[in-house]
Protein backbone atom coordinates (compact mmCIF):
# COMPACT_ATOMS: atom_id res chain seq x y z
CA UNK A 1 0.00 0.00 0.00
CA UNK A 2 2.83 2.27 1.11
CA UNK A 3 4.26 1.83 -2.39
CA UNK A 4 1.38 1.92 -4.53
CA UNK A 5 0.71 5.37 -3.44
CA UNK A 6 4.50 6.08 -3.30
CA UNK A 7 3.67 5.60 -7.35
CA UNK A 8 0.56 7.14 -7.66
CA UNK A 9 1.80 10.14 -5.76
CA UNK A 10 5.06 10.48 -8.18
CA UNK A 11 3.18 10.13 -11.33
CA UNK A 12 0.74 11.87 -11.08
CA UNK A 13 0.44 14.12 -7.49
CA UNK A 14 3.51 15.65 -7.77
CA UNK A 15 4.35 14.98 -11.33
CA UNK A 16 7.85 15.71 -11.82
CA UNK A 17 7.53 17.99 -14.86
CA UNK A 18 4.07 19.85 -14.18
CA UNK A 19 4.14 19.95 -10.91
CA UNK A 20 8.06 19.72 -9.85
CA UNK A 21 8.94 21.82 -13.25
CA UNK A 22 11.83 18.85 -13.22
CA UNK A 23 13.33 18.56 -17.13
CA UNK A 24 11.30 21.25 -18.61
CA UNK A 25 14.06 22.00 -21.32
CA UNK A 26 13.32 18.09 -22.37
CA UNK A 27 9.46 18.53 -21.98
CA UNK A 28 9.71 21.54 -24.41
CA UNK A 29 12.22 20.25 -26.89
CA UNK A 30 11.33 16.94 -27.51
CA UNK A 31 7.21 17.29 -27.56
CA UNK A 32 6.64 18.33 -30.84
CA UNK A 33 5.89 14.76 -31.84
CA UNK A 34 4.99 11.26 -30.30
CA UNK A 35 7.31 9.29 -31.69
CA UNK A 36 10.32 11.25 -30.43
CA UNK A 37 8.56 11.80 -26.99
CA UNK A 38 8.27 8.26 -25.94
CA UNK A 39 11.93 7.27 -27.04
CA UNK A 40 12.95 10.28 -24.96
CA UNK A 41 10.45 9.23 -22.01
CA UNK A 42 11.72 5.51 -22.49
CA UNK A 43 15.05 6.88 -21.90
CA UNK A 44 14.40 9.02 -19.15
CA UNK A 45 12.78 6.10 -17.07
CA UNK A 46 16.14 3.52 -18.48
CA UNK A 47 18.77 6.29 -17.10
CA UNK A 48 16.66 7.43 -13.94
CA UNK A 49 16.57 4.15 -12.52
CA UNK A 50 20.13 3.44 -13.51
CA UNK A 51 21.32 6.39 -11.75
CA UNK A 52 19.30 5.72 -8.60
CA UNK A 53 20.66 2.69 -8.62
CA UNK A 54 24.31 3.52 -8.57
CA UNK A 55 24.06 7.52 -6.78
CA UNK A 56 21.97 5.65 -3.58
CA UNK A 57 24.65 3.43 -2.51
CA UNK A 58 27.10 5.70 -3.57
CA UNK A 59 26.12 8.59 -0.85
CA UNK A 60 25.18 6.09 1.91
CA UNK A 61 28.33 3.76 1.78
CA UNK A 62 30.79 6.30 0.48
CA UNK A 63 30.05 10.08 0.88
CA UNK A 64 28.18 9.87 4.01
CA UNK A 65 30.94 7.64 5.83
CA UNK A 66 33.83 9.89 4.91
CA UNK A 67 31.90 13.11 5.40
CA UNK A 68 31.45 14.31 1.63
CA UNK A 69 27.86 15.25 1.58
CA UNK A 70 28.61 18.56 0.39
CA UNK A 71 30.32 16.84 -2.88
CA UNK A 72 26.91 14.81 -3.50
CA UNK A 73 26.24 17.64 -6.24
CA UNK A 74 29.29 16.76 -8.21
CA UNK A 75 29.87 13.57 -7.97
CA UNK A 76 25.95 13.04 -8.69
CA UNK A 77 26.41 14.66 -11.80
CA UNK A 78 29.84 12.69 -13.28
CA UNK A 79 28.27 9.52 -12.38
CA UNK A 80 25.47 10.16 -14.29
CA UNK A 81 27.47 11.73 -17.09
CA UNK A 82 29.86 8.65 -17.50
CA UNK A 83 26.73 6.31 -16.96
CA UNK A 84 25.40 7.76 -19.77
CA UNK A 85 28.32 7.62 -22.13
CA UNK A 86 28.78 3.91 -20.63
CA UNK A 87 24.55 2.94 -21.37
CA UNK A 88 25.09 4.39 -24.74
CA UNK A 89 28.14 2.00 -25.43
CA UNK A 90 26.88 -1.09 -23.83
CA UNK A 91 23.17 -0.64 -25.85
CA UNK A 92 24.99 -0.42 -29.08
CA UNK A 93 26.91 -3.31 -28.59
CA UNK A 94 24.85 -5.48 -27.00
CA UNK A 95 21.43 -4.72 -27.59
CA UNK A 96 21.05 -3.02 -31.17
CA UNK A 97 17.19 -2.48 -31.38
CA UNK A 98 16.76 -0.95 -28.01
CA UNK A 99 19.83 1.61 -29.62
CA UNK A 100 17.79 1.94 -32.42
CA UNK A 101 14.82 3.11 -30.36
CA UNK A 102 16.58 5.24 -27.56
CA UNK A 103 20.17 5.76 -28.55
CA UNK A 104 19.58 9.13 -30.15
CA UNK A 105 17.82 10.79 -26.57
CA UNK A 106 20.72 9.15 -24.41
CA UNK A 107 22.73 12.56 -25.09
CA UNK A 108 20.35 14.51 -24.12
CA UNK A 109 20.01 13.45 -21.06
CA UNK A 110 23.16 14.24 -19.38
CA UNK A 111 21.64 17.73 -19.14
CA UNK A 112 18.40 16.85 -18.44
CA UNK A 113 17.63 18.10 -14.73
CA UNK A 114 15.02 15.41 -13.85
CA UNK A 115 17.68 12.35 -13.84
CA UNK A 116 19.92 14.36 -11.40
CA UNK A 117 17.00 16.20 -9.53
CA UNK A 118 15.28 12.75 -8.75
CA UNK A 119 19.08 11.65 -7.48
CA UNK A 120 19.06 14.24 -4.95
CA UNK A 121 15.95 14.30 -4.10
CA UNK A 122 15.80 10.50 -3.17
CA UNK A 123 18.65 11.56 -0.39
CA UNK A 124 16.66 14.89 0.97
CA UNK A 125 13.56 12.70 1.67
CA UNK A 126 15.78 9.81 3.21
CA UNK A 127 14.38 7.18 1.32
CA UNK A 128 15.11 3.21 1.54
CA UNK A 129 17.19 2.01 -1.38
CA UNK A 130 14.00 -0.14 -2.35
CA UNK A 131 11.75 3.29 -1.97
CA UNK A 132 14.06 5.38 -4.03
CA UNK A 133 14.28 3.17 -7.01
CA UNK A 134 10.42 2.76 -6.85
CA UNK A 135 10.65 6.94 -6.55
CA UNK A 136 12.70 7.12 -9.54
CA UNK A 137 10.35 4.84 -11.45
CA UNK A 138 7.51 6.09 -10.93
CA UNK A 139 8.95 9.67 -11.68
CA UNK A 140 10.33 8.37 -14.65
CA UNK A 141 6.93 6.73 -15.94
CA UNK A 142 5.24 10.32 -14.91
CA UNK A 143 7.81 11.93 -17.14
CA UNK A 144 6.46 9.85 -19.79
CA UNK A 145 3.38 10.35 -19.45
CA UNK A 146 3.35 13.99 -19.16
CA UNK A 147 5.15 14.24 -22.60
CA UNK A 148 3.29 12.20 -24.75
CA UNK A 149 0.47 13.94 -23.82
CA UNK A 150 1.92 17.55 -24.49
CA UNK A 151 3.13 16.35 -27.98
CA UNK A 152 -0.22 14.39 -28.95
CA UNK A 153 -1.58 17.98 -27.88
CA UNK A 154 1.06 20.20 -29.73
CA UNK A 155 0.81 17.47 -32.92
CA UNK A 156 -3.25 18.87 -33.23
CA UNK A 157 -1.86 22.19 -32.20
CA UNK A 158 0.42 22.31 -35.34
CA UNK A 159 -3.18 22.46 -37.78
CA UNK A 160 -4.81 24.66 -35.32
CA UNK A 161 -5.68 28.78 -35.88
CA UNK A 162 -3.60 29.46 -32.94
CA UNK A 163 -2.83 33.17 -33.11
CA UNK A 164 0.26 33.97 -35.01
CA UNK A 165 2.31 35.53 -32.02
CA UNK A 166 1.14 32.48 -29.74
CA UNK A 167 2.51 29.52 -32.37
CA UNK A 168 5.68 27.27 -31.43
CA UNK A 169 5.78 27.72 -27.83
CA UNK A 170 4.11 30.16 -26.05
CA UNK A 171 0.61 27.94 -26.92
CA UNK A 172 2.85 25.19 -25.85
CA UNK A 173 3.69 26.59 -22.20
CA UNK A 174 0.00 27.58 -21.79
CA UNK A 175 -0.96 23.96 -22.67
CA UNK A 176 1.23 22.56 -20.51
CA UNK A 177 -0.47 25.32 -17.59
CA UNK A 178 -3.72 23.31 -17.91
CA UNK A 179 -2.16 20.10 -18.45
CA UNK A 180 -0.68 21.23 -14.80
CA UNK A 181 -3.58 22.34 -13.70
CA UNK A 182 -5.18 19.33 -14.53
CA UNK A 183 -2.49 17.19 -12.36
CA UNK A 184 -2.99 19.65 -9.56
CA UNK A 185 -6.64 17.98 -9.68
CA UNK A 186 -5.14 14.99 -8.48
CA UNK A 187 -4.35 16.44 -5.12
CA UNK A 188 -7.81 17.04 -4.00
CA UNK A 189 -8.95 13.11 -5.35
CA UNK A 190 -6.18 11.61 -2.44
CA UNK A 191 -6.37 14.55 0.49
CA UNK B 1 36.29 47.46 -27.58
CA UNK B 2 33.19 47.75 -29.36
CA UNK B 3 33.31 43.91 -29.50
CA UNK B 4 33.50 43.69 -25.95
CA UNK B 5 30.36 45.85 -25.91
CA UNK B 6 28.57 44.10 -28.58
CA UNK B 7 29.17 40.69 -26.55
CA UNK B 8 28.32 42.16 -23.07
CA UNK B 9 24.81 43.76 -24.45
CA UNK B 10 23.55 40.84 -26.80
CA UNK B 11 22.29 39.18 -23.53
CA UNK B 12 20.43 41.92 -22.29
CA UNK B 13 18.48 41.92 -25.22
CA UNK B 14 18.88 40.28 -28.63
CA UNK B 15 19.59 37.32 -27.15
CA UNK B 16 17.95 37.43 -23.69
CA UNK B 17 17.51 33.91 -21.77
CA UNK B 18 15.36 32.83 -21.54
CA UNK B 19 12.32 35.24 -23.41
CA UNK B 20 14.15 35.62 -26.32
CA UNK B 21 16.72 32.07 -26.25
CA UNK B 22 15.14 29.42 -24.47
CA UNK B 23 17.41 28.45 -21.98
CA UNK B 24 17.67 26.85 -18.57
CA UNK B 25 13.71 26.61 -18.54
CA UNK B 26 13.33 24.28 -15.01
CA UNK B 27 15.05 27.39 -12.39
CA UNK B 28 13.03 29.91 -14.77
CA UNK B 29 9.56 27.83 -14.18
CA UNK B 30 10.73 27.06 -10.45
CA UNK B 31 11.57 29.65 -8.52
CA UNK B 32 9.90 32.66 -10.17
CA UNK B 33 6.85 32.09 -7.41
CA UNK B 34 8.44 35.61 -6.17
CA UNK B 35 10.55 38.40 -7.49
CA UNK B 36 12.98 37.98 -4.46
CA UNK B 37 13.81 34.04 -5.19
CA UNK B 38 14.09 35.02 -8.57
CA UNK B 39 16.19 37.70 -8.03
CA UNK B 40 18.61 35.07 -5.95
CA UNK B 41 18.77 32.17 -8.56
CA UNK B 42 19.41 35.17 -11.08
CA UNK B 43 22.94 36.01 -8.39
CA UNK B 44 23.64 32.35 -8.59
CA UNK B 45 23.63 32.00 -12.42
CA UNK B 46 25.67 35.40 -12.39
CA UNK B 47 28.21 33.81 -10.34
CA UNK B 48 28.78 30.24 -11.63
CA UNK B 49 28.41 31.77 -15.42
CA UNK B 50 31.15 33.91 -14.81
CA UNK B 51 33.48 32.18 -12.83
CA UNK B 52 33.10 28.96 -15.57
CA UNK B 53 33.38 31.18 -18.40
CA UNK B 54 36.64 32.69 -16.72
CA UNK B 55 37.83 29.32 -16.02
CA UNK B 56 36.67 27.74 -19.59
CA UNK B 57 38.22 30.69 -21.54
CA UNK B 58 41.67 30.54 -20.11
CA UNK B 59 41.94 26.56 -20.06
CA UNK B 60 40.76 26.43 -23.34
CA UNK B 61 43.23 25.34 -25.47
CA UNK B 62 44.05 23.06 -22.89
CA UNK B 63 41.04 20.47 -22.86
CA UNK B 64 41.13 17.67 -25.31
CA UNK B 65 38.42 18.44 -27.73
CA UNK B 66 36.16 15.01 -26.79
CA UNK B 67 36.30 15.90 -23.07
CA UNK B 68 35.72 18.98 -23.50
CA UNK B 69 31.88 18.46 -22.46
CA UNK B 70 32.54 16.46 -19.47
CA UNK B 71 35.34 19.33 -18.65
CA UNK B 72 33.01 21.83 -18.69
CA UNK B 73 30.66 19.66 -16.43
CA UNK B 74 33.12 19.48 -13.69
CA UNK B 75 34.07 23.02 -13.70
CA UNK B 76 30.57 24.38 -13.77
CA UNK B 77 29.42 21.30 -10.80
CA UNK B 78 32.97 22.60 -8.33
CA UNK B 79 31.54 26.12 -8.81
CA UNK B 80 27.93 25.19 -7.85
CA UNK B 81 29.41 22.90 -4.89
CA UNK B 82 31.04 26.57 -3.88
CA UNK B 83 27.96 28.46 -4.55
CA UNK B 84 25.61 25.95 -2.49
CA UNK B 85 28.40 26.08 0.35
CA UNK B 86 28.30 30.02 0.18
CA UNK B 87 24.33 30.13 0.50
CA UNK B 88 24.36 28.02 3.23
CA UNK B 89 26.47 30.25 5.08
CA UNK B 90 25.58 33.67 4.33
CA UNK B 91 21.48 32.98 2.54
CA UNK B 92 20.60 30.12 4.14
CA UNK B 93 16.57 31.27 4.12
CA UNK B 94 17.48 31.64 -0.09
CA UNK B 95 18.88 28.51 -0.03
CA UNK B 96 15.96 26.61 1.75
CA UNK B 97 13.51 28.35 -0.31
CA UNK B 98 15.33 27.28 -3.74
CA UNK B 99 16.10 24.09 -2.43
CA UNK B 100 16.72 21.38 -5.36
CA UNK B 101 17.34 24.09 -7.43
CA UNK B 102 20.53 25.40 -6.63
CA UNK B 103 22.31 22.02 -7.04
CA UNK B 104 20.43 21.83 -10.49
CA UNK B 105 22.59 24.65 -11.82
CA UNK B 106 25.10 22.17 -12.58
CA UNK B 107 22.72 20.96 -15.34
CA UNK B 108 21.31 24.77 -16.72
CA UNK B 109 21.75 24.44 -20.05
CA UNK B 110 22.88 28.10 -19.98
CA UNK B 111 26.06 27.62 -18.73
CA UNK B 112 27.36 24.62 -20.26
CA UNK B 113 25.68 26.61 -23.60
CA UNK B 114 27.17 29.68 -23.08
CA UNK B 115 30.70 27.59 -22.27
CA UNK B 116 30.15 25.47 -25.26
CA UNK B 117 29.43 28.38 -27.68
CA UNK B 118 31.03 31.05 -26.29
CA UNK B 119 33.63 30.30 -23.24
CA UNK B 120 35.29 27.65 -25.60
CA UNK B 121 36.28 29.46 -28.55
CA UNK B 122 36.64 33.14 -27.25
CA UNK B 123 39.69 35.08 -24.85
CA UNK B 124 39.03 35.39 -21.07
CA UNK B 125 37.44 39.32 -21.72
CA UNK B 126 35.31 38.66 -24.38
CA UNK B 127 34.11 35.46 -22.18
CA UNK B 128 33.47 37.36 -18.93
CA UNK B 129 31.77 40.41 -20.81
CA UNK B 130 29.52 37.32 -22.59
CA UNK B 131 28.79 36.08 -19.25
CA UNK B 132 27.80 38.76 -17.52
CA UNK B 133 25.32 40.11 -19.71
CA UNK B 134 23.80 37.65 -20.20
CA UNK B 135 23.81 36.54 -16.71
CA UNK B 136 22.48 39.92 -16.03
CA UNK B 137 19.29 39.54 -18.39
CA UNK B 138 18.88 36.02 -17.18
CA UNK B 139 18.76 37.58 -13.57
CA UNK B 140 16.83 40.43 -14.80
CA UNK B 141 14.09 37.86 -16.80
CA UNK B 142 14.00 35.74 -13.41
CA UNK B 143 13.06 38.56 -11.60
CA UNK B 144 10.60 40.35 -14.20
CA UNK B 145 8.47 36.90 -14.28
CA UNK B 146 8.94 36.73 -10.57
CA UNK B 147 7.24 40.00 -9.74
CA UNK B 148 4.31 39.71 -12.49
CA UNK B 149 3.49 36.38 -10.93
CA UNK B 150 3.71 37.62 -7.42
CA UNK B 151 1.68 40.93 -8.24
CA UNK B 152 -0.78 38.86 -9.56
CA UNK B 153 -0.49 36.02 -7.26
CA UNK B 154 0.05 37.70 -3.98
CA UNK B 155 -0.47 41.07 -4.29
CA UNK B 156 3.01 42.05 -3.10
CA UNK B 157 6.74 42.77 -5.38
CA UNK B 158 9.51 41.55 -3.00
CA UNK B 159 7.25 41.76 -0.05
CA UNK B 160 5.55 44.82 -0.67
CA UNK B 161 2.11 44.64 -1.27
CA UNK B 162 1.30 46.77 -4.23
CA UNK B 163 -2.46 46.38 -4.81
CA UNK B 164 -5.52 47.84 -3.95
CA UNK B 165 -7.05 46.50 -0.55
CA UNK B 166 -9.94 44.98 -2.18
CA UNK B 167 -7.65 43.23 -4.70
CA UNK B 168 -7.95 39.16 -4.41
CA UNK B 169 -4.66 37.69 -5.37
CA UNK B 170 -5.05 34.65 -7.73
CA UNK B 171 -3.51 31.36 -5.93
CA UNK B 172 -3.12 30.00 -9.14
CA UNK B 173 -0.17 32.60 -10.51
CA UNK B 174 2.06 31.30 -7.60
CA UNK B 175 1.75 27.61 -7.95
CA UNK B 176 2.77 25.54 -10.99
CA UNK B 177 0.21 26.22 -13.72
CA UNK B 178 0.81 30.22 -13.42
CA UNK B 179 4.77 29.39 -13.92
CA UNK B 180 3.87 27.99 -17.69
CA UNK B 181 1.17 30.11 -18.11
CA UNK B 182 3.11 33.28 -17.28
CA UNK B 183 5.93 32.70 -19.54
CA UNK B 184 4.01 31.72 -22.23
CA UNK B 185 2.20 35.02 -22.32
CA UNK B 186 5.38 36.74 -21.92
CA UNK B 187 6.77 34.52 -24.65
CA UNK B 188 3.62 35.93 -26.42
CA UNK B 189 4.70 39.27 -26.20
CA UNK B 190 7.81 39.32 -27.20
CA UNK B 191 6.22 37.67 -30.23
CA UNK B 192 4.17 40.35 -31.09
CA UNK B 193 6.72 43.14 -30.04
CA UNK B 194 9.37 41.80 -32.30
CA UNK B 195 6.54 41.57 -35.06
CA UNK B 196 5.35 45.42 -34.90
CA UNK B 197 9.41 46.20 -34.48
CA UNK B 198 10.02 44.75 -38.11
CA UNK B 199 7.01 45.76 -39.71
CA UNK B 200 7.55 49.46 -38.16
CA UNK B 201 10.91 49.28 -40.00
CA UNK B 202 9.64 47.90 -42.73
CA UNK B 203 11.51 44.67 -43.19
CA UNK B 204 9.84 41.82 -43.17
CA UNK B 205 7.92 39.91 -40.74
CA UNK B 206 9.60 37.61 -39.12
CA UNK B 207 8.88 33.79 -38.48
CA UNK B 208 7.69 32.89 -34.80
CA UNK B 209 10.39 32.39 -32.63
CA UNK B 210 10.69 28.81 -32.03
CA UNK B 211 13.60 28.72 -29.41
CA UNK B 212 13.89 25.07 -27.88
CA UNK B 213 16.79 22.73 -27.27
CA UNK B 214 18.60 23.38 -30.14
CA UNK B 215 19.91 26.22 -28.70
CA UNK B 216 21.28 24.86 -26.14
CA UNK B 217 24.56 23.59 -27.57
CA UNK B 218 25.44 21.62 -24.86
CA UNK B 219 23.41 18.13 -26.26
CA UNK B 220 24.64 19.21 -29.32
CA UNK B 221 28.24 19.24 -28.34
CA UNK B 222 27.57 15.67 -26.86
CA UNK B 223 25.89 14.85 -29.99
CA UNK B 224 29.50 15.25 -31.91
CA UNK B 225 31.68 13.33 -29.41
CA UNK B 226 29.64 10.77 -30.20
CA UNK B 227 30.40 10.99 -33.81
CA UNK B 228 33.55 11.32 -33.67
Amino acid sequence: MEYFLLFISAIFINNIVLVQYLGACPFMGTSKSSDVALGMGGAVIFVTLMATAITWPLHQYVLIPNGLEYLQTIVFILVIASLVQFVEMFLKKVIPPLYKSLGLFLPLITTNCAVLGVAIMVQRNGYSFIKSMAYGLASGIGFLIALVIISSIRERLDIAPVPHVFRGVPIALITAGIMSMIFFAFKGMVA
Amino acid sequence: MSRLVKEFVKGLWDELPPFRVLLGLCPVLAVTSSAENGLGMGMAVIFVLTMSNLIISSIRKVIPAKVRIACFIVITASLVVTVELLMQAYAYPLYQKLGIFVPLIVVNCLILGRAEAFASKNGVVLSIADALGMGIGFAASLTFLGAVREVLGAGTVFGVPVMWESFKPAEFMIMAPGAFVGLGVILAGMNAFNRYQSRKKGEEVPDVMNGGCAHCGACGGIQDLKDK
